[in-house]
């Protein structure tokens, strides 16, 4: 039997909750973390004669979403029942997408194992709803069931197995989640359970031999998609070695992650498949979708993360890193592009990119704060890098005025006008202070005069600290140059 | 003097929002609430009646009059409810036994805008189980019996509302139709039934038995009461996605008082010469009647439509499918009855088994089958395109016709048990109603008289999607034309 390095193939099913107020087929709102049971409504509950009602949110969220993933969005969609019984499944059905999914065939682009671009390619992207939330005491005596979460709109992303490796997989899934927090369309936070993902994964050999496909499931984060696709790969590799286990003689399965063991677990061979007798949801007609609808979306859609990452290189001159620190977060980039943004023009990137992504983040860090809760302002950083770059104060009182107001909000120009912090480039105001610290210090001042270069530094921090600070180091340097010359010269 | 109960709804309602008439809306409640008690035992027409929230409905009715507000076109009409439409604050069985002691919380749309317009609700009616079947003999409260001779099915799956008003104990009633459950029990009742296009009325609040051909829709003595009832329940409702707007006229439309010169009526040979039926009573019936058709200037016009010699086989495939998906949420988890088991997979498999009835398990096994992965193309798929042309060939057919006059049912009622070990007899008894369901037709059953033995037999008038004014106009200009296809009580028919 080979023992050649096999390659890993994954490909990852992503539920994510889309936001919306209410749920996708039912009036009920959706939120995280209610006292169990309070979001229901009848059709949510799958009470006796309730029908369900398209939330017209859930789609055009969904089209969004589908849209910025690179998908053809369907003229025509519709829904099927999806049948199977568990308790937080209350008609016995769920509503979902079987046939004629809502989005197909896009793409997302992530850095791949060999540092090139990859494209993840996206076979379909559905809706359905949510299930409830099962809950089972600790030795199995009792069962609970939430159904708060029942109906919610999910949008499953299926993709081709494209990916090689736990890595690309996680970046995968961070792609994924930078995109939708970028369209705004989902939280697309895994602790929270808005953005789950199984992963199906197997393994190929040179000779043709494939390990068969196994799908993982409960796993609640990028880490553990990371494990559990390095143990099941190793797992894999172990099963056929020793065994002989391929696709042709092992059905597919199921395997659950245990988060503390690291490792993952057989559920269910998938011999017996699931028959879950789709048919055409009859109480919801198919939906079909103007072009002119789907355009409408396409134009309002926000510039995307790689684009933008690739803007801030190539048009504003960014480096890399800076680039892919401001556009790790849609609200950080937008910030930045409003300080960018000045009454005459466009500021100067590189500037305004290191007070961001120094200075503000380090406050943002240090405070453990939220961007939108910093009470500076994208203009008032603006202001400040203005009054910095047309010479009107110093860098150094440029950062004491930034640790100001990005507490308080000020306005850098106005406290500039108000406190005199204005640099002093007024050489009658440097010569009388010249000629204050050369009497004070008269002693230096002849050893300069002497030929003594180095008694010159003494003078000029005597000057400079005459103008508490706010003296141009230029001009203090050329007065005293001038006085030096002349007492040369006398 | 006749009783006020046994008026024409116009006029009951007419009476009662004239706050000079001494008639009220308690009065007729009073007075329907009094036969119920009479005659419910020997009929078991109603499996709950409602006395209490009945009178208060009528007294504020009587208050909006005596206040000069309208309480609507129906003002104090007493109404009969199929018992698997909701009703807030009273039982909802489906004539099964799985719901156990559920209410629901919220009135179905029908029966809130007929509550809207004045009707007053006094009671809810027996059914076939989830109604699934033709005879009421499915419910799992005893069978209805036929008020012409009780010792006959009133027919189904809405016998308890049609015999409700055959033996005039309501003036209206509601029903739901599926494949024919408003309108075989009417023939068998000798009334006025009515199936609207699907998606006149909404569903919300009906307990969905096959939700691509339910539709709710009213029972009465005449065409014009029925249409009366139809007018106040059918628009587009939010709740539900399948209701909606229709560019052709609604029922409440000005009836036409016209006769029937002109009118083209279809006749379809398939529809005729059903010969694999036992009886053909009712189609020797309606066939009889054609002449007087001719005669009053109607064109008769021969149809052919060989698709429907599939409707049953189409039906019976597609209706339990979805009723498989749609009973699916009766699991004993959330409500009704919970069988004790010590698994999950016990409890539900024990709650299914105690709570429902043979019939219902039938069609859930016929439908999941129909459904299973390696069936759904011979199947489910399959009736699904065959469906689809039948819709095609139906609206082929009223390229050529304007309505389609066959008979509602091949026989007359027929005896309790007498068809009860045989389901393939009684699914037969339904070939000339489903087809309507299956193309989403308006249709009516009217009835057209008496067989030998003195039981009713029903005349059938079907329209195109959505012409459910057409179908009233000419429903009513036969009822006028043609002396036995008006209501005739049991008593004097005797």
């Amino acid at each position: 039997m080979s023992v050649a390095t096999p390659r890993l193939l994954i490909g990852i099913e992503v539920h994510l909750q889309l936001k919306t107020r209410t749920k996708c087929f039912s009036s009920s709102p959706v939120s995280f973390g209610a006292d169990p049971n309070t979001l229901l409504d009848p059709t949510s509950a799958g009470l006796p004669g309730a029908l369900p009602v398209l939330n017209r949110e859930a789609v055009r969220q969904g089209i969004r979403t589908g849209l910025a993933l690179g998908c053809r969005i369907a003229a025509i969609t519709k829904w099927d029942r999806k049948s199977y019984f568990y308790p937080d499944l209350p008609k016995g059905y769920q509503i979902s997408q079987f046939d004629q999914p809502l989005c197909v065939e896009g793409a997302v682009e992530i850095e791949g194992d060999d540092g090139q671009l990859k494209r993840v390619r996206i076979r379909r992207a559905h809706l359905e709803e949510d299930t409830g939330r099962s809950t089972h005491d600790v030795g199995g005596s009792k069962s609970r069931v939430d159904l708060n979460r029942a109906g919610t709109p999910l949008l499953e992303i299926v993709s081709e197995p494209d990916l090689a490796s736990a890595e690309e997989a996680v970046r995968y899934l961070e792609a994924l989640r930078e995109i939708v927090a970028y369209v705004g369309t989902s939280d697309g936070n895994m602790q929270e359970g808005n953005l789950r993902c199984e992963p199906n994964v197997n393994l190929v050999y040179a000779n043709g031999d494939r390990t068969p496909i196994v799908e993982v499931k409960n796993i609640n984060s990028v880490q553990a998609v990371r494990m559990a696709i390095e143990f099941e790969a190793q797992r894999q590799a172990e099963a056929y070695e020793a065994r002989g286990e391929t696709a042709d003689n092992t059905p597919r399965s199921t395997r659950g992650f245990d988060d503390v063991r690291q490792v993952t677990v057989h559920q269910r061979s998938k011999e017996s498949a699931d028959d879950y007798r789709y048919f055409p949801e009859p109480d919801l007609p198919p939906l079909r979708i103007p072009v002119s609808y789907v355009e409408d979306l396409r134009a309002t859609l926000p510039e995307l993360p790689r684009v933008k990452r690739q803007r801030y290189v190539d048009g504003l001159g960014l480096s890399a890193y800076d680039a892919g620190v401001l556009t790790a977060d849609p609200v950080l980039a937008t910030w930045y592009e409003a300080a960018l943004a000045g009454p005459k023009g466009q500021r100067d990137p590189k500037a305004v990119a290191t007070w961001v992504s120094t200075e503000l983040l380090r406050y943002v860090n240090d405070e453990r704060l939220a961007l939108g809760d910093v009470a500076l302002t994208p203009e008032g950083l603006g202001e400040l890098v203005d009054l910095l770059d047309e010479g009107t104060i110093t860098r150094r009182t440029a950062q004491e005025l930034f640790r100001e107001v990005v507490k308080s909000g000020a306005s850098p120009a106005a406290l500039v006008a108000e406190r005199g912090l204005a640099r002093v480039q007024d050489t009658g105001a440097v010569e009388a202070a010249a000629a204050a610290a050369i009497e004070a210090n008269a002693a230096a001042w002849a050893d300069w005069v002497g030929g003594n270069e180095k008694a010159k530094g003494r003078l000029f921090g005597a000057v400079m600290k005459a103008l508490a600070g706010q003296g141009d180091p230029a001009v203090v340097a050329q007065v005293l140059e001038r006085l030096v010359g002349e007492a040369r010269g006398a | 003097m006749s009783d006020p109960l046994d008026l024409p709804v116009a006029e009951q309602a007419a009476r009662v929002r004239d706050a000079a008439d001494p008639l009220t809306a308690r009065a007729l409640v009073d007075a329907s609430l009094a036969r119920i008690a009479a005659h419910n035992e020997a009929l078991n027409a109603f499996l709950h009646v409602a006395p209490e929230r009945a009178r208060a409905a009528a007294d504020r009715v009587d208050a909006d009059v005596a206040a000069g507000r309208d309480p609507g076109p129906l003002a104090g009409v007493p109404l009969a409810v199929k018992d698997n439409l909701e009703v807030e604050g009273l039982p909802l069985t489906c004539g099964s036994r799985i719901l156990g002691t559920w209410k629901p919380l919220r009135t179905a749309t029908s029966v809130a805008r007929a509550e809207a317009a004045g009707a007053v609700v006094v009671g809810k009616t027996n059914l076939d189980e989830f109604a699934m079947g033709s005879s009421t003999e499915n419910s799992a409260f005893g069978p209805s019996r036929n008020p012409y001779d009780v010792e006959r099915v009133p027919g189904g799956s809405s016998g308890g509302s049609a015999a409700a008003v055959a033996a005039g104990l309501v003036p209206l009633a509601l029903g739901s139709d599926t494949g024919g459950s408003i309108r075989q029990p009417a023939a068998f009742c000798g009334i006025v039934g009515f199936k609207p296009t699907y998606g006149r009325v909404s569903r919300s609040g009906l307990v969905a038995f096959a939700s691509s051909l339910d539709q709710v829709g009213p029972f009465a003595r005449s065409v014009a009461d029925a249409r009366r009832l139809q007018a106040v329940l059918e628009g587009p409702d939010p709740l539900d996605a399948t209701s909606r707007a229709f560019v052709t006229p609604g029922s409440a439309a000005t009836p036409v008082p016209r006769g029937l010169e002109g009118l083209r009526i279809g006749r379809v040979a398939e529809m005729t010469t059903e010969r694999r039926v036992v009886g053909t009573e009712g189609v020797d019936r309606v066939e009889g009647l054609r002449a007087q058709l001719d005669a009053a200037g109607a064109t008769a016009v021969d149809v052919a439509l060989p698709a429907i010699a599939e409707a049953i086989a189409i039906y019976y495939v597609i209706a339990p499918a979805e009723a498989s998906s749609n009973l699916a949420r009766f699991d004993g988890v959330r409500y009704g009855h919970r069988a004790e088991a010590d698994s999950l997979e016990r409890l539900y498999a024990k709650t299914r088994a105690e709570g429902f009835g043979a019939e219902v398990k039938r069609r859930i096994l016929l439908g999941t089958f129909a459904l299973s992965a390696g069936y759904a193309d011979a199947f489910y798929k399959r009736a699904r395109g065959a469906q689809v042309a039948l819709g095609q060939a139906f609206a082929e057919a009223f390229e050529r016709c304007d309505v389609l006059v066959s008979a509602t049912t091949p026989t007359a009622a027929f005896r309790l048990g007498e068809k009860t070990g045989d389901p393939l007899a009684m699914y037969r008894s339904d070939v000339l109603t489903v087809a309507a369901n299956l193309a989403g037709l308006p249709a009516v059953s009217i009835p057209a008289g008496f067989n030998e033995q003195g039981l009713p037999l029903g005349l059938q008038v079907q329209g195109p999607v959505g012409a459910d004014a057409l179908v009233f106009d000419v429903a009513e200009a036969l009822e006028r034309q043609l002396a036995t296809c008006r209501y005739v009580a049991p008593e004097e028919a005797a």
